[in-house]
């Protein structure tokens, strides 16, 4: 064990030290939060401006006073002004638009226009809609003469947004979210693809390396063949993990510090307000300090508030272990076959037949995790979870949807046997191919090696 | 007694036999020279005894017990195909050859910092290999071959790459190896350092062992009664009955002819005829070169 240990750390202390990879390291956390950072940001930029706005009716004076004044822009109703001369000079008269007004309105969703020189706001435009909207249905409404109308319609003012509740084996109930575990999903299935892919390819370019500057007989008049080949299928597996871990922990330092300066309050809080104002009672007092606190909060607030929450009630603890087993087996099966290809070619181009059914699986387990998502418990998903050879990659897919526990358990028991057969082939083909130089390689070369003794 | 001892072994490869029933046994502290064309089987042979191949039969013996794995740390082994981890350090790498052949870090890095001063390398020691010569590599190679003090030593061409006066302080070194314990076997095609150094060799060819034992025995063996005489100015020998001449030359003042007697008149006799030929400055029995004896020997065996 002295000497395996002696090469793991030499395997992993060259490449640890390596510019590259501490460059990669450090800089794949702030990429990736400011992949996620950056559309908050510009959210939060949005034109905050004070806007006046001149509201022009054609001839009728149906809205007066209907658009009520917001924090960031009032509404002015001019009566008997013609639109066509307010075009021209709105802008000297201090308004950032013109709301103008058709009387079709009522019957023709195109008959409001707001004329402007800038791109005015989603948010404003949203809001102008929605209170239009509801007037006019509510001025429909009143048309039928029904008593006590205004009354009712205060009481029937909905806002709806689905919120999806799953309730779980020990009867708790969580607020999902589809989204997220798409994104964990495919997050997930991603990373496994790039480890098997990257660390797998490592492991090939070590061993060449070692064959092609013959340092190799050296080491294996010390080491046996095997323990070379695991002290560096160790080593490397072992920066992966590191990498993985320098991640984890960048990204969560970083996302601690942007959520306190960024977002104004603790979302998590403020999740727990809505979620349990709407559960616990259905008969809410509409005047509730509580509920009125929730809803006094913006749109956006509340929707960031909402995504933080999902983020919290995902199983952590299950994908995290799942990631560590099938990056662990997912990796070792991988490597050891790109370890063997490694000892077999004499060229870098040699690799190049060898690669693709290697390569096979491996993006055919990304194709079935990507189409795994719209449907996580269809049969062809459940199949290529248990096949060794994209299980590590489809399971990851699959496990944000929450999956039977004993499935993931056989899955990964196949994986290790897999691994564990696997292992045993490479070590024999690697025995003889890091000695083997000027031939070319072919399959049946390989079985042929496989069956040597000795 | 020998220190290692190899018998019978036979080694086949798919198409191709690589050794067949190979004996060879080498003497406590002698230099053993390991002879023979390319693709004779010297490499199997050397790899058997370094436990990187298994023979199919016959066994190896080192100092009277069945080698094992843990001998590796009593052998040191440069094979003839060596190369070192270009990116690494010269020192991280020395070291890690060091520690894996069993050396506790301290005692690798005095033995390594004595080593690499004694063979002027240390100012490279923070270099990456990359950016070292051959001859500079190929000392590196040679300390960490013999740092861990390995009571067998085994070197495959080990002058190869080497100007004349690197190739001296290693033959140095390697002799002063050898008075301070240490057994060494070494394959190469240098006939000349094979006269200068070894004390015993086997030619190996095609599979086989066809020549063994101790160098001076084999040349006098070889030596078929030729002479090499010289005279002072311009002398002519002619053929006689019990002696042919098979050369002359003459250059500045003395003639030097090689003749060969049919083994019936004693030495005295033959020097007789020659001091009555010329003035003679020397005679001296002509023996033959490893060289001339490597080649007629594998070429009478390709005949066979």
């Amino acid at each position: 064990m002295g000497n395996i240990s002696t090469i793991i750390s030499r395997e992993y202390s060259t490449r640890v030290k390596k510019k590259s990879f501490i460059i990669m390291t450090l800089l794949t956390p702030l990429i990736f939060v400011a992949f996620f950072l950056v559309p908050i940001l510009i959210m939060g930029n949005e034109d905050k401006e004070f806007k006046k706005i001149a509201v022009i009716e054609d001839g009728t004076n149906l809205f007066k006073g209907v658009i009520r004044d917001r924090d960031d822009a009032d509404f002015v109703y001019l009566e008997n002004t013609d639109v066509n001369s307010l075009k021209n000079t709105f802008e000297e008269a201090g308004y950032y638009g013109i709301l103008y007004i058709s009387p079709v309105v009522t019957n023709v969703p195109q008959a409001v226009q707001l004329i402007s020189k800038k791109q005015p706001p989603m948010d404003l435009l949203n809001y102008i809609e929605r209170t239009l909207e509801t007037d006019i249905e509510n001025k429909k409404l009143k048309a039928y003469n029904i008593e006590d109308i205004d009354k009712i319609l205060k009481s029937v003012q909905t806002d709806v947004s689905v919120q999806t509740i799953r309730i779980d084996d020990e009867g708790e109930a969580k607020e999902t979210n589809t989204g997220v575990s798409m994104v964990l999903a495919y997050v997930g299935a991603f990373l496994m693809y790039m480890i098997v892919l990257l660390f797998g390819v490592q492991v090939m370019r070590g061993v060449f390396e070692e064959k092609n500057n013959r340092i190799v007989e050296v080491i294996i008049s010390s080491v046996k063949p095997v323990e070379l080949m695991m002290g560096k299928i160790i080593g490397i597996a072992l920066v992966g993990l590191t990498q993985f871990a320098v991640w984890i922990l960048l990204s969560f330092a970083i996302l601690t510090v942007v959520k306190s300066t960024v977002l104004p309050d603790d979302p998590q809080q403020i999740s727990e307000q809505i979620t349990s104002s709407v559960m616990s009672q259905t008969g809410v007092d509409p005047d509730s300090e509580q509920l009125q606190e929730v809803l006094d909060l913006s749109a956006q607030e509340k929707e960031f508030a909402r995504l933080f929450n999902n983020l919290m009630n995902v199983n952590w603890p299950l994908i995290l272990t799942s990631f560590f087993f099938y990056f662990i087996f997912g990796y070792l099966l991988y490597a050891s076959v790109f370890a063997a290809v490694g000892s077999a070619v004499d060229t870098d181009s040699d690799t190049q037949q060898f690669m693709f059914p290697i390569m096979l699986p491996i993006i055919l387990g990304l194709f079935v995790a990507m189409g795994t998502m719209e449907n996580p418990e269809s049969s062809l998903a459940f199949w290529f979870s248990m096949i060794p050879f994209t299980s590590p990659i489809v399971m990851m897919a699959r496990i944000p949807f929450e999956v039977p526990i004993w499935e993931v358990i056989v899955s990964v028991v196949v994986l290790i046997a897999t691994f564990i057969g696997f292992i045993y082939l490479s070590a024999k083909i690697y025995r003889v191919g890091i000695l083997m130089h000027g031939k070319k390689v072919t399959y049946k070369e390989m079985w042929k090696w496989i069956r040597y003794k000795g | 007694m020998p220190l290692l001892e190899t018998e019978n072994v036979t080694k086949q490869y798919r198409k191709h036999l690589a050794l067949d029933k190979l004996s060879m046994s080498v003497p406590e502290q002698s230099i053993y020279g390991l002879l023979g064309p390319n693709g004779a089987g010297k490499t199997t042979l050397l790899r058997i005894i370094n436990q990187i191949t298994a023979p199919d039969e016959g066994t190896v013996e080192l100092d009277g017990h069945r080698i094992s794995r843990k001998d590796l740390a009593h052998i040191g082994y440069l094979p003839e195909e060596r190369g070192l981890y270009k990116k690494m350090k010269v020192g991280e790498q020395a070291l890690y050859l060091a520690r894996l052949k069993g050396l506790n870090k301290q005692d690798a890095i005095k033995g390594l910092k004595e080593w690499f001063t004694k063979l002027e390398i240390i100012d490279w020691w923070d270099k990456k290999v990359e950016e070292l010569s051959k001859g500079m590599q190929q000392k590196i190679q040679f300390v960490t071959t013999i740092l861990h003090k390995p009571k067998l030593l085994i070197f495959d061409e080990p002058f190869s790459g080497f100007d004349p006066i690197n190739a001296k302080l290693l033959k140095e070194e390697i002799l002063k190896l050898r008075e301070d314990g240490a057994t060494i076997i070494f394959s190469t095609h240098n006939m000349s350092s094979v006269e200068e150094m070894c004390d015993h060799i086997t030619l190996i060819d095609r599979s086989r062992s066809i020549l063994e034992g101790r160098v001076d025995k084999i040349r006098n063996e070889w030596a078929a009664h030729e002479y090499e005489v010289v005279f002072r100015n311009t002398v002519n020998v002619a053929n006689n009955s019990h002696y042919e001449v098979l050369n002359t030359e003459t250059n500045n003042d003395k003639t030097t002819v090689r003749i060969k007697s049919d083994g019936q008149k004693d030495v005295n006799g033959i020097i007789r005829d020659m001091t009555d030929s010329g003035q003679l400055i020397s005679f001296n029995p002509a023996l033959p070169s490893m060289n001339e004896i490597f080649i007629r020997v594998v070429e009478a065996n390709k005949n066979n």
